[in-house]
């Protein structure tokens, strides 16, 4: 699955993906005729709030959720009811982070027994294992000597959710779909994962899907924003249109309810 | 500006570990609320903000012992410790009537099966057990009224409300015994915008209607905290390291390690758009054997050699105060920030 790709074409890409939940008394449709693409080192954020669609479009993106209607194609080719070696390997070559860093992890494990486990279908020599543990540690700025040996409450959340990186990289993969992966990290773990996740679109020319309700992250790393509301992509375009010039409504209230650091300061009367 | 409604003095919280090495997550640590004001508390995950808020609403439970810390509310003069004899007993009036905890997540503690109604009825009881079933809900539905919020929540279960309807109703209920001070832990950090503004605004509304007469909010969300607060008490490793107006923080840090979380937020502006930042490199140290001198010093870009040896003790300026040796040397400086342009 590595022949080069021209640049116009997608990596991935979703066309007409719709989701719908059956709940009593009809259907609910969770993701509503979406489109999108995504393009081979970029990255894409999608934007909104909880129930907007967006974790459900990211699962059928990851084929973890079948799509109701609509197609998923991955380097041209359709994607959508691919099974077994064909499935497996497309989830090696598109992985994903979620945002709760301890859930994902066994209590039991070290980190260095976690990133091997995550490789057990590979067979792989050790030597050859170690040194990919070491350099996928090193991509997300962990010292391989010492967190190998660290159990995951050992372990700030921080450095939790950057083993996460690490461990999805150690597939070598294409795309790298990063579900609110930094939500709950404080400002400056967050910085740090969102750098690490930029280095690795610049030095890896990974694809990065962003999925966030926090549009401060996406106007830091994202080259382009596709905003969700209720199922239905109502605004999309490069992040300083969408952000700085926004044309659709909901979009234009996401931006003011976010509190920002100067400009909201309470108002005192003494 | 009025006076001051709460004052809390060297308070000590530590967590017994099994190991026999103690971890103080609150070291010594003096803040005050003003009379009618929100003080906001930030800091680093770990760095002792849940602790010290268990420790002044009197809920510590093992393995943290308040070790030390007297807090003057309201013309009581109340002793944290919970080592003494009895101190479960002298705390418990206290308790949810004078400091009221909203406890961090818990909106999803409460029961999906369980009506609002019957959250208010038990919590009313817990404090008073005569209360009858009508005077709870009355007085919750009359809050309710005076908030401007649909009375009709009372009679929906948990699960049938969004999370920002949740999270509203709970703090609604953790305030209607009109606690003299609310402890609101992390009551945003899992709401969307547009719910933790609801939220915010709810809670301005309750202070200015005097419900209560003043809040300790805790989050390490800065932007959220520039919104609500008056004054800002920054946090690291289980100390404050600076306290002033919000205003003044937030423009004038003193203290390197406010500086450097201030620099990481990213607000959707051209700034951010083109800036890179550099976060704070290493991560909080192990409170069971914390740096010597300034916590902060094996992080610090303005360290000295005097940062490792001795600790900085506080300096106050006017209503603002800080513990940093380059504050010391640099009086009324603002830290300079250090962001790298890409
Ligand atoms: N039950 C416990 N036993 C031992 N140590 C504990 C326990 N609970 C918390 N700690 C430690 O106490 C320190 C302070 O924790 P605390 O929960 O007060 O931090 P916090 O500032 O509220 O963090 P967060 O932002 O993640 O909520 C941490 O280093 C933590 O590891
Ligand atoms: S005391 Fe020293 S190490 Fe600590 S914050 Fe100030 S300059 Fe930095
Ligand atoms: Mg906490």
């Amino acid at each position: 699955m590595s022949e080069p790709m021209d640049s116009g074409t997608p990596v991935l890409a979703a066309s007409h993906v719709t989701k719908q939940f059956r709940v009593a008394g009809g259907h609910l449709t969770a993701v509503d005729d979406v489109s999108v693409e995504f393009h081979a080192g970029k990255v894409l954020a999608v934007v909104g709030e909880s129930g907007s669609g967006k974790s459900t479009l990211a699962r059928m993106l990851l084929r973890l959720m079948p799509v109701t209607s609509g197609t998923i194609t991955y380097q041209g080719k359709d994607v959508t009811h691919i099974k077994g070696g064909e499935l497996r390997s497309y989830w090696r070559d598109v992985q994903a982070v979620f945002q709760d860093p301890f859930a994902s992890f066994n209590q039991f494990f070290t980190v260095g027994h976690t990133l091997r486990r995550g490789m057990g279908a590979e067979k792989l020599s050790e030597a050859t294992l170690d040194a990919l543990i070491e350099t996928c540690l090193g991509y997300v700025g962990l010292k391989p000597g010492d967190a190998v040996h660290k159990y995951p409450h050992q372990l700030s959340g921080g450095q939790r959710q950057r083993v996460m990186i690490a461990r999805a990289l150690m597939m070598n993969p294409k795309v790298l779909l990063a579900d609110e992966a930094t939500s709950m990290l404080d400002a400056s773990l967050r910085v740090s994962a969102l750098n690490v996740l930029q280095d690795l679109r610049e030095n890896l020319g990974l694809t990065v899907l962003f999925i966030t309700h926090d549009i401060g992250q996406a106007c830091y790393l994202a080259d382009e924003v596709v905003v969700m509301e209720h199922g239905l992509v109502v605004e999309r375009g490069v992040t300083d249109e969408v952000i700085f010039n926004p044309k659709h409504a909901y979009t234009k209230r996401l931006l003011s309810d976010v509190p920002d650091l100067k400009g909201s300061l309470k108002v005192r009367e003494d | 500006m009025s006076g001051i409604l709460m004052r809390a003095s060297n308070v000590t919280a530590v967590y017994a570990a099994d190991t026999g090495q103690d971890v103080p997550a609150v070291d010594n640590v003096t803040l005050e609320v003003p009379e009618g004001q929100i003080l906001g508390l930030a800091g680093e995950s770990g760095c002792g903000k849940t602790t010290l808020g268990n420790a002044l609403a009197m809920i510590a439970n093992p393995p943290l012992y308040v070790i030390a810390g007297k807090m003057a509310i309201d013309d009581h003069e109340i002793d944290l410790s919970t080592l003494a004899a009895g101190a479960d007993q002298a705390h418990r009036p206290y308790r949810g009537a004078t400091v009221s905890l909203l406890p961090q997540g818990a909106m999803n503690a409460i029961s999906p099966t369980l009506r609002i109604r019957d959250l208010v009825v038990d919590v009313m009881r817990a404090h008073d057990k005569q209360t009858t079933k009508e005077d709870a809900l009355d007085r919750a539905s009359d809050r309710l009224k005076m908030l401007e919020m649909p009375t009709r929540v009372l009679d929906q279960y948990a699960h049938q409300l969004s999370g920002g309807m949740k999270q509203r109703m709970v703090t609604v209920v953790s305030t209607l015994l009109n606690p003299a001070l609310l402890i609101a832990d992390e009551p945003t950090s899992a709401l969307d915008v547009s719910s933790q503004k609801a939220l915010i605004e709810m809670l301005l509304a309750m202070v200015e209607r005097k419900i209560m007469r003043g809040v300790i909010f805790i989050t390490h969300d800065l932007p959220v905290l520039s919104m609500v607060t008056d004054r800002l008490a920054i946090m690291y490793a289980g100390k404050i390291v600076e306290a002033g107006p919000t205003e003044e923080l937030v423009n004038h840090a003193r203290h390197p390690y406010t500086s450097a979380l201030l620099s990481s937020v990213l607000d959707p502006t051209e700034e951010t758009r083109t800036k890179h930042v550099l976060g704070i490199p290493g991560s909080p140290p192990n409170l069971g054997n914390p740096p010597t001198g300034c916590r902060f010093h094996p992080r610090c870009s303005f360290a000295m050699p005097e940062c490792s040896l001795k600790e900085p003790q506080f300096l106050h300026e006017r209503d603002h105060s800080v513990a940093c040796w380059w504050a010391n040397d640099h009086a009324f400086e603002t830290v300079p920030t250090e962001v790298n342009q890409a």
